[in-house]
């Protein structure tokens, strides 16, 4: 299933990658004669019929090869691993950022529903989840950095993760960018999911065997609660990749989102490619963990899956 | 004597280009004298919307490696000025053959980054290269005159032309005479220059280190790093939090008043790019003279320069821009004037109007001006489609296919008035005497027969409306204050960064 989806991708980028655009424009200038161009398109081998392309690219990607950019020749399989040096913190520091706010913020806005500050809570992460995260990151530029000179309004080290203090810095503010947005989305489903609990006839049933709110909460509120909240963080943190990649542009970040959009400005296919296709895996490989570590902490969601045969027995 | 003829040469062509400047009275924005002591060791970081693509200048490598490396990490036989004078620098002697076919240049004394020295056979390869197969340089075409390239010894080098070729010390001024060892280049770099590549990050930074055994004079500073931002707003933001010096070329005139309030220097030259109303000449009704000058006479150029620039920027009436030798003052040769507009359309039979589609680039401000367009012409009675297409698109359909009526273009070359002596060329412009002028300029013996063979063949273009000259741009650059030695001039994106300081 994961195989047969990334392959679709693989197919369906190529083609369309192809269909809209011809690299050799984007390295050639005014002036260039009609010679000049077919020799350029020969040389990046996009004049060969596209069937062609299609199986030495198979071919390649089978040997765990991402190829070679069309534009600057460096190998696309460690141009990703050094974007990735920037990537995967802003990732995981963002969603870790998110979480810490989500989780409280979402739990205590259920808690407190029918007061004014839950309400109040549940209605400022509306407005934090509507708001497009690069808007948020010229709001917070303007006033961190060129307000308050807190910040540095984007870049980042030269001498990469070397002093990580100074690299930590230039992340800080485009990791409070995405984590406001997406904790906000993510106090969302928390507090629905509290507040599903909340209302469970088991919850009742545990405080009536007399246990304590907090450890009734604890030993069946959380587990039960936190089975759906799994598949949500695992699509709340390809989000907050997501998010990444949007905002290194704002922040000029140098990215997988930077090679992305420069890589799409300069049609430069093999880059595309390698950065979509790692960020479908991603994806995939996310949503995959989901699902075993669901089965792990939940029984019945085991027995559902080796259980159609034995529903069926039973039917 | 043949060298002495060459010094002419040089010092004539100097004098009509340096000429040229003062006439277009070269607003040079700012002159700062140097507040402080400049620090001879500092990095300056120069902010650049233009990353190039690859490091090469002959794998198209874009405006943006001209920016980074021509005359910083690379040298030529010869230097173009920020003046647009040319000067010789690896080329330490040139003799020219009485038939000026042969040049013969004796090299430098210099070497390389890595070590090696320079000699005839790094220049054999050099030049063979830029006109080679693989090449997409940009130049190349004009250097395609290179019949064969001789090693005379380790430091004289004999190039044959197949024909007089007046351009050609200024052609190589454009390129770089790369170590013939040094390999594939898209992503490093062995030159002659003032600086050494030192760290290359793409979507990030060019780092340039100091070449502490040049053979010339040392730069002022102690190295430059061009930092790139894909987003203007990110780079403005650079720019007012220091964290870079300066910025090459400001594309939008609304933040320049932020900036001049805040202190900073707002740097104004010449550049060479001119946006362009280009019609495909092939097509009715664009095949009539008439037509085309009803056009131009129905735009108020004046007042699109000001709703684009602000004021800034020059108005030109044909292709060559005031630092051009043969630039002539044709501004108003096709005058703002509707009723001469009208009066034009009817005589050609097109007294109620005709709709044609302009091909317009989603880059930089073309749809603007395309927009317009649109209400001039409108008040002439010429209905204007706005197609919206991006660039790639612009190569295939407009370009390669000439499939088009009319299309907005920024043209940013330097002396490419001659794509008006290529009846092939999109706009499909024919004229067997601006062909035939042109092509005798670039055999012509001296600068002066030069001009004044260009200076025809621009007059001709001019009048015919070959296409609608809007604007020159405006060379703007930003610099923090106490930032001096910044060039001026955007001529063909070269910019020299040697003397560049910071307080």
């Amino acid at each position: 299933m994961l195989l047969l989806a990334f392959a679709l991708a693989v197919t369906i980028l190529f083609v369309v990658l192809r269909v809209l655009g011809n690299p050799v424009f984007a390295l050639i200038s005014v002036g260039a004669t009609d010679a000049e161009i077919a020799a350029a398109a020969a040389r990046l081998g996009v004049d060969r019929p596209i069937h062609e392309q299609f199986f030495a690219y198979i071919g390649q990607l089978l040997s765990f090869d991402l190829g070679q950019s069309f534009t600057n020749h460096l190998n696309v399989g460690d141009e990703i691993v050094r974007r990735l040096n920037v990537t995967l913190p802003l990732t995981l520091l963002s969603f870790t950022l998110s979480v810490l706010i989500a989780v409280p913020v979402g739990f205590f806005a259920a808690w407190k529903s029918r007061t004014w500050y839950g309400t109040t809570f549940s209605a400022v992460s509306q407005l934090g989840g509507a708001i497009p995260v690069f808007w948020v990151g010229i709001l917070l530029v303007a006033v961190l950095s060129l307000g308050w000179r807190l910040f540095p309004a984007g870049g980042f080290p030269r001498t990469d993760w070397e002093d990580p203090g100074a690299a930590l810095y230039s992340l800080a503010l485009p990791v409070i960018t995405i984590a406001i947005v997406a904790g906000s989305d993510l106090a969302r489903y928390v507090r629905s999911a509290t507040l599903d609990i909340l209302g469970q006839q088991y919850l009742r049933a545990a405080r009536a065997a007399g246990q304590s709110f907090a450890t009734a909460l604890w030993r069946h509120g959380v587990r039960n609660g936190v089975v759906p909240l799994i598949s949500i963080l695992a699509i709340q943190l390809s989000t907050t990749f997501v998010g990444a990649v949007i905002i290194e542009r704002v922040f000029a970040l140098p990215g997988l989102g930077d090679m992305l959009l420069v890589g799409i400005k300069e049609q430069d296919f093999p880059s595309v490619q390698g950065v979509l296709l790692f960020s479908t895996a991603l994806v995939l490989v996310l949503g995959f963990i989901a699902d075993v570590l669901q089965r792990i902490i939940d029984p019945r969601l085991r027995d559902s899956l080796s259980g159609n045969r034995r529903t069926k027995a039973l039917a | 004597m043949t060298s002495r003829r060459f010094n002419r040469l040089l010092a004539a062509s100097a004098a009509v280009s340096a000429g040229a400047l003062l006439l277009a009275g070269c607003a040079s924005g700012a002159a700062p004298a140097a507040s402080g002591d400049a620090d001879a060791s500092a990095e300056i970081v120069v902010g650049s919307q233009n990353e190039p693509t690859n490091l090469d200048q002959i794998f198209g490598g874009s405006s943006g490696v001209t920016e980074v490396f021509t005359g910083n990490v690379y040298e030529g036989l010869f230097r173009i000025t920020d003046d647009a004078e040319v000067e010789p620098l690896l080329a330490a002697e040139t003799e020219v053959s009485d038939d000026g076919l042969v040049y013969t240049f004796t090299l430098a004394d210099a070497s390389f980054h890595s070590g090696d020295p320079l000699t005839a056979e790094d220049v054999k390869y050099s030049l063979e290269r830029f006109v080679g197969d693989e090449s997409i340089a940009a130049r190349k075409n004009q250097l395609k005159v290179i019949q064969s390239v001789d090693v005379v010894d380790d430091k004289t080098v004999a190039v044959t032309l197949a024909q007089p070729s007046i351009s050609f010390t200024y052609n190589l001024g454009y390129v770089w005479i790369v170590n013939d060892e040094a390999g594939e280049l898209t992503t490093t770099a062995d030159g002659t220059g003032p600086y050494a590549l030192a760290d290359y990050r793409k979507g990030d930074s060019i780092t340039l280190e100091v070449n502490e055994d040049y053979w010339g004079d040392a730069p002022a500073n102690g190295g430059v790093v061009y930092q790139y931002y894909a987003d203007p707003t990110a780079l403005n933001n650079a720019l007012l939090t220091g964290a870079v010096d300066l910025v090459t070329s400001q594309s939008n005139p609304d933040s320049l008043a932020e900036f001049e309030a805040a202190g900073f220097q707002i740097i104004e030259g010449t550049s060479t790019t001119k946006e362009l109303l280009a019609f495909n000449d092939r097509l009715a009704p664009f095949d009539d003279v008439a037509v085309r000058k009803a056009l131009y006479s129905a735009i108020d150029r004046e007042k699109l320069l000001d709703a684009i620039w602000d004021g800034r920027g020059e108005l030109i009436g044909s292709m060559v821009p005031p630092s051009e030798p043969w630039y002539l003052d044709l501004a108003d040769n096709n005058p703002y004037d509707p009723a001469l507009a009208e009066q034009l359309l009817a005589e050609a039979g097109y007294a109620d109007g005709f709709t044609f589609t302009i091909d317009t680039p989603d880059s930089g401000v073309h749809s603007t001006v395309a927009e317009f367009l649109k209400s001039e012409l409108a008040k002439v009675g010429v209905t204007v489609d706005i197609n919206i297409i991006t660039d790639d698109e612009w190569y295939q359909k407009v370009y390669t296919d000439k499939n088009f009526q009319a299309t907005l273009q920024g043209h940013v070359n330097d002396r490419d008035i001659n794509f008006y002596g290529n009846p092939d060329f999109y706009w499909g412009y024919d004229n067997a005497d601006v062909q035939s002028w042109l092509a005798a300029s670039e055999a012509a013996s001296t600068v002066e027969e030069q001009t004044e063979l260009i200076a025809k063949a621009n007059q001709q273009i001019s009048d015919d409306a070959a296409s609608v000259w809007l604007y020159l741009n405006p060379q703007l650059r930003i610099a923090a204050e106490g930032v001096t030695g910044v060039p001026e001039n955007g001529l063909n994106s070269l910019f020299y960064v040697y003397d560049i300081t910071k307080a």
